[in-house]
């Protein structure tokens, strides 16, 4: 059996729990209009990995270090960054390619890349299994603090701030929040697939329920199914697990869509 | 104790003087309009009542202390924002949002809270809104939440900022009784800041009305009047009556036009 193999515990444990990290943040994400955010931190964090290795650190640590630095001041800027999607562009254009650079230097192999951008999560040790686990509770706990002053800055921004919650305040926790679960989602499913994770579960759940709360819970859960599911398969078909866990997210978004959508403009039977 | 004291303030926004020695006593229990045209700071005094802009000379006073000390008794509903047409999100959570928001904390209310959503809902006729989707509500639909939201916490003070925005004759005057119902039930002070007297005419007790860094408090009457008026335009301003309604003229144009857009 799958589980006997010593690597195909470690991915279930190590998927499982940046799944579920990643349900909840995204479904805040997503309420927040704010999914660009993690596209970019992702791709800053490529350049973090590859420039870490080249020093001698941990990849992880790399990532972790560059997406903090780079989520704190896209919330510092949040209200002038809003429509500049062209700098935004410009710097995540220049990230990569600086990634790119910093692997030229470092010789490798181009597998250690393939791993970087699109995750390789056969290959956590019990080292980054700990590893994850600490930057995912860290994750959830520091979520779990800044919820309410978030949800009610996220849609009454004047009051919070009347009442004493400064919205660049709440960006500025949120987004390193957002750039934490990222570098975890780096680590499984890679930099050019962190949506699959993030963004494809929050968007599904937010076709079905209204309840915050409900729906951050059911987020956890969908990410969660998709990521094991996806192991189980590329355990039994031997394609990549990224490949899957991306087939998985993206299939269910779309079927809950049509069925969103076949529901909502059903002519109703008494019309006749 | 007055709701609102203002003395010789001075405010400034990115260096332009919106107001400039303001004086301005307002009693509690009032239901007053706040008018004046578009940049003459309809927003500004009220986010100075707030302390979000602190006049840089003068003082504002609300009930009884600085303004910014208080303000969780003070309920405000700012211009809706976009956001509101996005969230994917129940009525009830939405106005929930707010109870005790500024907290840190995984957000859960104890019965008592829930409670008191159900009576804001109540209040603003909004029950029936509870359970539905607030991006597909109606402007009017979102501006009675806002209003729940915003009587959370029983504020002796409402502030309103342009309410009447975006929606039609209809629903403004919907909204307006509204207001005037629950200024009148709860015995609080209303400031409503709209873009023309008309829809408010025989509902307000006073009108507030600002222009050329200056501000005008009285009764509709004592307001609406050429000659107060031409100091606030800086223009001469001819007003006439007509069928119950009040025009200003500048000329032979009317300043204030009505503005009943149709909301999407």
């Amino acid at each position: 059996m799958m589980l006997e193999y010593e690597f195909m515990q470690n991915a279930f444990a190590a998927s499982g729990m940046v799944a579920l990290v990643a349900g909840v943040v995204g479904y805040f994400l997503v309420l927040r209009r704010q999914a660009f955010a993690a596209h970019a931190l992702s791709h800053v964090g490529f350049a973090g990995a590859t420039g870490a290795v080249l020093i001698g650190c941990s990849p992880l640590v790399g990532v972790v270090a560059v997406t903090l630095l780079a989520s704190t001041w896209m919330g510092l800027l949040a209200d002038r960054l809003e429509g500049s999607d062209v700098a935004t562009a410009a710097v995540l254009s220049l990230a990569l390619g600086f990634g790119m650079l910093f692997l030229h230097f470092y010789t490798s192999g181009p597998s250690s890349a393939s791993a970087l951008l699109f995750g390789n999560v056969m290959g956590v040790d019990q080292d980054l299994l700990w590893q994850l686990g600490a930057i995912s509770c860290i994750c959830l706990a520091l979520m779990a603090l800044i919820t309410r002053p978030l949800v009610f800055s996220t849609l009454q921004p004047e009051v919070a701030l009347a009442r004493g919650v400064g919205p660049r305040k709440v960006a500025v926790l949120f987004l390193a929040v957002v750039a934490l679960c990222t570098a975890v989602c780096i680590q499984i499913v890679g930099v050019l697939l962190v949506f699959t994770l993030l963004v494809g579960p929050a968007a599904t759940v937010q076709l079905f329920t209204l309840n915050l709360r409900r729906g951050a819970m059911l987020a956890a859960a969908l990410a969660l199914l998709q990521a094991w599911l996806g192991l189980v398969l590329a355990f039994y078909t031997d394609w990549p697990t990224s490949f899957w866990i991306t087939a998985l997210s993206s299939t269910i978004f779309l079927l809950a869509r049509m069925w969103r959508y076949r529901r909502t403009h059903r002519v109703p039977s008494h019309a006749h | 104790m007055n709701a609102i004291e203002v003395t010789d303030a001075h405010i400034a926004l990115v260096g332009n003087v919106v107001l400039r020695g303001v004086n301005l006593s307002i009693a509690q229990n009032q239901f007053i309009a706040l008018l004046g045209p578009n940049g003459a700071g309809k927003t500004t005094l009220l986010r100075a009542i707030l302390g979000l802009v602190k006049p840089y000379q003068g003082a504002i006073t609300v009930l009884g202390k600085p303004a910014g000390q208080i303000n969780t008794e003070i309920g405000y509903v700012p211009q809706t924002r976009s956001v509101l047409a996005h969230a994917n999100m129940r009525g009830i959570d939405f106005v929930a949002s707010a109870i005790r928001g500024a907290q840190w904390g995984w957000p859960s209310l104890s019965a008592s809270q829930r409670h008191e959503v159900d009576w804001a809902l109540d209040r603003v006729q909004a029950s029936g809104l509870a359970l539905r989707a607030i991006h597909e509500m109606s402007g009017g639909e979102r501006q009675r939440l806002l209003l729940a939201q915003a009587l959370l916490g029983r504020p002796q003070l409402l502030l309103l900022d342009e309410p009447l925005i975006s929606l039609d004759l209809q629903h403004q005057n919907n909204i307006i009784a509204l207001v005037r119902e629950i200024q009148q039930d709860l015995q609080i002070t209303v400031l409503f800041s709209a873009h023309e007297i008309n829809p408010l005419l025989g509902v307000v007790d006073q009108v507030l009305y600002l222009g050329n860094q200056q501000a005008a408090l009285g009764t509709v009457n004592e307001v609406i009047t050429e000659s107060v008026l031409s100091r606030l335009y800086a223009t001469p301003i001819e007003v006439l009556h007509q069928r119950g309604r009040v025009f200003v003229m500048a000329g032979r144009t009317e300043v204030v036009k009505p503005d009943h857009c149709h909301d999407a």
